[in-house]
């Protein structure tokens, strides 16, 4: 019986990288744009996207969820009714979830990336334009690729927080490894043994991502040389 | 929108925001007496002491923190020897439970702080101070404990940060703290969108005052390790 509920608990790990990974690819391409709006020098991007990472950082994910879960839809409905329009408008517990955590890991990235764009030396995208290389090749062909060893680090980081805040979905109902877990426990009344083989499942995907990223920053460091050690 | 009752909840979100903050201090205060020591377990020079301490921080930083809670709150009661134990009272309360957790999880994330920072310490300090024979203890008192903690300002405002929006989860455990309320009022009164905006913007207002609180304290203390312009 124990073995049925932990390989229930196991099979919606799926659930949980299904949302762990979109979240990811959804917080990357914010972060990516945002972080280019910090530091294109126009007054009015600049400022929308500082407004979003301060907003997004100051509040909790757990509540941000909530608005996006409850909140937002009770809002639109409000609207929707006072125009005279006839619609119900609900979230799935999936959707409300990738829009949270790529909303707020977006604010993480935006940091992690407008750092590493400031380390890249100015000298070489002066150099490109000289040349007269077009945007999109210097994006390509100079930008990306310092741009991906140089935020790795921070990108690994928020990649870790964000596996683990998934587990806050199991509050809005999504079926998630958490959600499995509580389940499980709440039949058996053995939630110890229950919620250990959801850690157990946490703990496995950090070490594993740890693990691999580790391998991506050595691909990406290739021909950096180790400064005096 | 019905802001009004927002207006009548209002002493109930006072009390909220203050379990908040009550549970922020005492989680971090009760963490910090016991990360300083953990750091420098954390990069002792016996190997059974540093691996033990990284298990621990690698553990409880690699598993999230709501499954600690969980673990905590009701895992404990599958036991039944700490059920029928002296304990049972504190550890079935939902406030000890929860300060438990939070000081387990936010003490391992400290201590990894602490400890990098102290690593970082210019070697030449240390040696300064070997050379004008301070014993171990004042090493430690008067170069070690504070150049760790100036260096690790700026990472531990953000832990503090992280641990005053970790105390929402205290909500999933019945505690009526700020999202708890929030929570409360929308059940109580079918309304989604008030509350938990309230809710937002309080959270908002407390980060803000901690972020000017550290960079105060921050230009204070760790001017010194500022890069000087002139």
């Amino acid at each position: 019986m124990i073995g049925n509920f932990a390989l229930s608990i196991l099979a919606a790990g799926l659930m949980t990288l299904l949302l762990a990974l979109t979240s990811l690819a959804l917080a990357t391409s914010i972060g990516l744009a945002a972080a280019f709006a910090k530091l294109s020098g126009n007054g009015f991007l600049s400022g929308m996207a500082s407004g979003y990472t301060f907003i997004i950082r100051g509040i909790p994910d757990l509540v941000v969820m909530l608005l996006l879960f409850y909140s937002l839809p009770a809002m639109l409905n409000q609207g929707a009714e006072a125009i005279g329009l006839d619609i119900q408008v609900e979230f799935s517990p999936i959707a409300a979830g990738i829009a949270t955590l790529g909303l707020i890991f977006g604010a993480y990235m935006t940091e992690t990336f407008r750092t590493a764009l400031l380390n890249i030396p100015k000298g070489q995208i002066e150099a490109a334009v000289a040349y007269g290389l077009p945007r999109l090749r210097i994006f390509f062909a100079i930008i990306l690729p310092q741009l991906a060893r140089l935020a790795l680090p921070g990108f690994t980081n928020n990649w870790l927080v964000l596996a683990k805040a998934t587990a806050l979905a199991s509050i809005i109902g999504l079926h998630d490894v958490m959600f499995r877990a509580k389940a499980a426990a709440e039949a058996t009344s053995m939630p110890f043994t229950f919620y250990l083989i959801a850690a157990g499942f946490y703990f496995s995907v950090t070490l594993c991502s740890m693990l691999l990223l580790s391998i991506v920053a050595r691909r990406t460091a290739a021909g950096m040389r180790e400064l005096a050690s | 929108m019905n802001w009004d009752i927002i207006v009548e909840n209002a002493p109930l979100f006072i009390q909220g925001a203050k379990l908040t903050l009550t549970l922020a201090l005492a989680s971090l205060a009760a963490s910090f007496l016991l990360a300083v020591p953990l750091a420098f377990l954390r990069n002792s020079r016996l190997p059974a002491v540093r691996y033990t301490v990284t298990a621990y921080t690698l553990l409880f930083r690699g598993t999230p923190l709501l499954v600690q809670l969980f673990l905590v709150y009701f895992g404990i009661a599958q036991f039944g020897s700490i059920r029928s134990s002296f304990a049972w009272p504190w550890l079935s309360s939902p406030l000890v439970c929860v300060l438990i957790a939070f000081v387990l999880n936010t003490t391992a994330y400290s201590t990894e702080i602490f400890a990098g920072a102290l690593r970082n310490i210019p070697i030449g300090e240390i040696e300064a101070a070997r050379a004008y024979g301070f014993s171990r203890w004042k090493q430690a008192t008067r170069l070690l404990i504070p150049a760790m903690l100036t260096r690790s300002l700026p990472l531990y405002g953000n832990e503090t940060i992280m641990m005053l929006h970790a105390t929402s989860l205290a909500s999933t455990v019945t505690l009526l703290e700020t999202t708890g309320v929030a929570r409360r009022i929308t059940l109580d009164n079918y309304i989604q969108f008030e509350p938990y905006v309230t809710a937002a913007g309080i959270y908002l207002l407390i980060t803000f005052a901690i972020v000017s609180a550290f960079q105060i304290v921050q230009h204070r203390f760790a001017g010194y390790l500022e890069n000087r312009t002139s």
